[in-house]
């Protein structure tokens, strides 16, 4: 069985790589190439999996709201992504680095008992990133 | 293919265990715990799982599974208080995991047939928080 929780957190970036020229780099990213960045309201599903316990959940929502407030929210939220944030320096903060940044800082040292099933991490209503968990 | 029908009911209950301290329920379920109960408006999501019959065109009769849903979930469950009056949450707590796993027990038997199986449940309690249960695994 498996038990999802939805958070959110804002946050800027710009996306730009070194290995492209401006010219290329804005032919590729275009708008978010823009050289002061932007931002986004970015919605994070966690899914946890496992069997109910005695109290009937699978997961102590206490427990996996200050979890994921520690490691991601806190963090992230209202941050730049660019500069804010230390597994990211020298990445392109795409929404594809953003899922495995954060399944990276979720599943290190996993303290709940349900297991991390997978992260879904949608940077507009539009674009969704999902990546399961290792 | 995979089919979807959806369905909401709203609901009252209250996440204790009888025989804990209500100290420890609030430990366990926070708020939830309080005694007079509070709700939500729950949305259910069926996910039922086949082919096409070849005459019909369909997975499932959509009307069927209306009438399924609505005398197995919604109407024994909206607008009711789900421990005092709903079986079996007088005896087991109803956190979303165990109103999934109840809707699964009343609809799995109902939809399965020839070919045709439930898939899946999806419980949201809120928008920010569902329950999937595919059945004892």
């Amino acid at each position: 069985m498996k038990l999802t929780r939805r958070y959110r957190f804002s946050a800027s970036h710009r996306l730009d790589t070194l290995a492209l020229t401006a010219d290329q780099n804005r032919k590729l990213y275009g708008k978010c190439n823009n050289p002061y960045g932007h931002g986004h309201d970015y919605v994070l599903d966690v899914t946890v999996e496992g069997s109910p316990d005695e109290s009937g959940q699978i997961v102590s929502r206490e427990a996996l709201d200050a979890l994921v407030a520690e490691r991601i929210l806190a963090r992230f939220d209202h941050h730049n992504l660019n500069t804010d944030i230390p597994e990211l320096t020298g990445v392109v903060p795409t929404t594809e680095s953003l899922a495995v940044t954060i399944e990276q800082a979720l599943s290190r040292s996993w303290p709940l008992p349900a297991r991390l099933d997978r992260v879904r991490i949608s940077e507009t209503e539009r674009n969704i990133f999902e990546l399961e968990a290792k | 293919m995979f089919l979807t029908r959806k369905a909401e009911f709203s609901a009252s209950h209250v996440c204790a265990n009888p025989d804990w301290t209500p100290e420890r329920n609030h430990a366990v379920y926070g708020p939830n715990a309080n005694p007079n109960g509070h709700g939500h408006n729950y949305v259910l999501e069926v996910t039922i799982e086949g082919e096409p019959d070849p005459i019909t065109g369909m997975v499932f009769d959509l009307r069927e599974l209306k009438e399924i849903l609505n005398d197995e979930v919604v109407e024994p469950m909206d607008h009711r208080f789900l421990n005092k009056e709903v079986s079996p949450f007088d005896r087991l707590v109803p956190t979303t995991e165990n109103v999934a796993i109840e809707i699964w027990r009343r609809l799995a038997a109902r939809i399965g047939r020839d070919g045709v199986k439930l898939r899946n449940v999806r419980l949201y309690e809120t928008g920010d928080l569902f329950v999937d249960y595919g059945g004892a695994s």
